[in-house]
């Protein structure tokens, strides 16, 4: 059973129904308790971090993450979730869960013909093997959109990364967790088959 | 570097799918989800799907159909048509649809575009504009105006101001749909797709008169669009999806390939 964070920032049906189509049993929770004790966490998320992280202090849920990252629990953070597991973000000057050392920041690009946010399909590189990014061949595209991405100090904890105006961080990842800038349960096949390893990750 | 989207536009009827020429004459063409599940599977990116449904007690039937997309199709979709308050465009989002896509009811009352910005991010708010050709007068400086209801209605606002306050107010992609080409597959309108492309910094997808791959490369490339929607080519079978993205990246084109 994955338990997917419901903590009032967006498209957490979204991801739902791809674990459904998989066939992966999966309840969407904002119960502390749940997610403490969770088999495995999912954290997606669309939207801003202030917003985002007053909604996790208020329910509780900062904790219990922070809570089931110490305990080993497989958790998978996705877009937003792979911003708020961070030290700090630039987004509304933000401090975040700091499960992994790293800063959130915005895009500054050189190029007018760059438009932020980064929206739509691009490729994404893997820069060292992860068993849930196992099945990714060069040029393989995922569906993005956002602002701000992940820096890290410690780029062995960088797994893939991609290309707009620079080339930045877009899965990283530590002990049992695994997050990804990207919209996995919006990117088609190659999507639906990293939540199917995620499903069957053992860390 | 972002790949070009191809995008492929569903005018859903009755929870029928329909294509509409010259937006008269529309006729009913088949089922949408079977549709929709068929381009996801042939690597289409991202799919809008438009209600032209006329009265406005079937509506639940189009959140059905949305509903029942987003369990079987697993890329980005919009959803557009009747939309004319947040709690209409929060309807179509909680059903599974990842935009809103926003038209007439934007031209009556811009306030809906920011309001459902700050609703929901500009990333969900697609504003989606049908423009004409006129002559250019002081009123209409560019000679392309913004009409509504379908395109029987001229609203003395000039497509270019109406982009650029549009995306002021929050939009986060405009769709140029030319009502000169539409239905035509002649080729989209490339002046105005540039003009609106060079006056905005946000993504604009190119709509309208799409019969050829070719015509989606020179849109891409001259008209300066983000993306291109397909309809008739594709709904009548004359081409792929992936018969289109091969011959566009044949052209040099960074597009998505899938297998």
């Amino acid at each position: 059973m994955i338990t997917i964070v419901d903590y009032k920032a967006g498209n957490l049906t979204s991801v739902k129904r791809a674990l459904d189509h998989l066939g992966i049993t999966s309840q969407i929770s904002a119960d502390p308790d749940i997610v403490r004790k969770a088999e495995k966490v999912i954290f997606p998320g669309v939207g801003a971090a202030g917003a985002a992280m007053d909604v996790l202090k208020e329910w509780n849920l900062d904790s219990a993450l922070k809570a089931a990252f110490k305990n080993g629990t497989p958790i998978l953070g996705i877009c937003l979730g792979c911003q708020i597991i961070l030290t700090h973000s630039e987004e509304d000057d933000t401090h975040c869960l700091d499960l992994v050392p790293g800063a959130c920041v915005r895009f500054h690009l050189n190029d007018p013909t760059l438009k932020v946010p980064h929206m739509g399909w691009n490729a994404v590189t893997v820069t060292q093997p992860h068993p849930i990014l196992s099945h990714l061949r060069p040029d393989d595209e995922f569906y993005f959109v956002h602002s701000f991405y992940p820096q890290l100090a410690d780029m062995a904890k960088v797994y893939a990364t991609s290309e707009y105006g620079s080339t930045f961080p877009v899965a990283i990842g530590t002990n049992n967790l695994f997050a990804v800038q990207f919209h996995a349960e919006k990117s088609g096949p190659l999507g639906l088959r990293l939540l199917e390893n995620f499903a069957r990750w053992k860390p | 570097m972002l790949s070009k989207r191809i995008i492929s536009c569903l005018d859903v009827r009755d929870g029928k799918l329909a294509k509409s020429v010259k937006f008269v004459d529309t006729k009913d063409i088949g089922d949408p989800i079977g549709q929709a599940k068929k381009y996801y599977e042939d690597g289409l990116d991202e799919l809008v799907f438009y209600d032209i449904t006329a009265s406005s007690d079937r509506r639940d039937i189009m959140i059905d159909v949305v509903s029942r997309v987003a369990e079987q199709v697993f890329i980005p979709f919009s959803v557009g048509g009747g939309l004319r308050t947040v709690d209409d465009c929060s309807r179509v989002l909680l059903a599974g649809a990842e935009k809103v896509n926003v038209n007439s009811a934007a031209v009556k009352r811009p306030e809906l575009i920011s309001e459902a910005s700050k609703a929901f991010g500009a990333q969900a708010v697609v504003l989606s504009m049908d423009v004409l050709h006129v002559d250019p007068s002081a009123q209409i400086p560019s000679g392309y105006e913004i009409v509504i209801n379908g395109g029987r209605t001229p609203m003395g606002l000039d497509a270019i101001r109406w982009a650029q306050r549009g995306e002021e107010l929050g939009a986060g992609e405009l769709v140029v749909n030319s009502i000169d080409a539409d239905g035509t597959k002649q080729g989209y309108e490339l002046i105005l797709t540039r003009l609106i492309a060079e006056a905005v910094s946000i993504p604009v997808i190119a709509s309208g008169g799409g019969g050829k791959p070719e015509h989606l490369y020179a849109v891409l490339t001259e008209g300066k669009a983000d993306a291109a929607l397909v309809a008739s080519m594709l709904h009548y079978g004359e081409y792929t999806v992936g018969e289109i993205k091969a011959y566009l990246v044949g052209r040099g084109l960074k597009i998505r390939m899938v297998n």
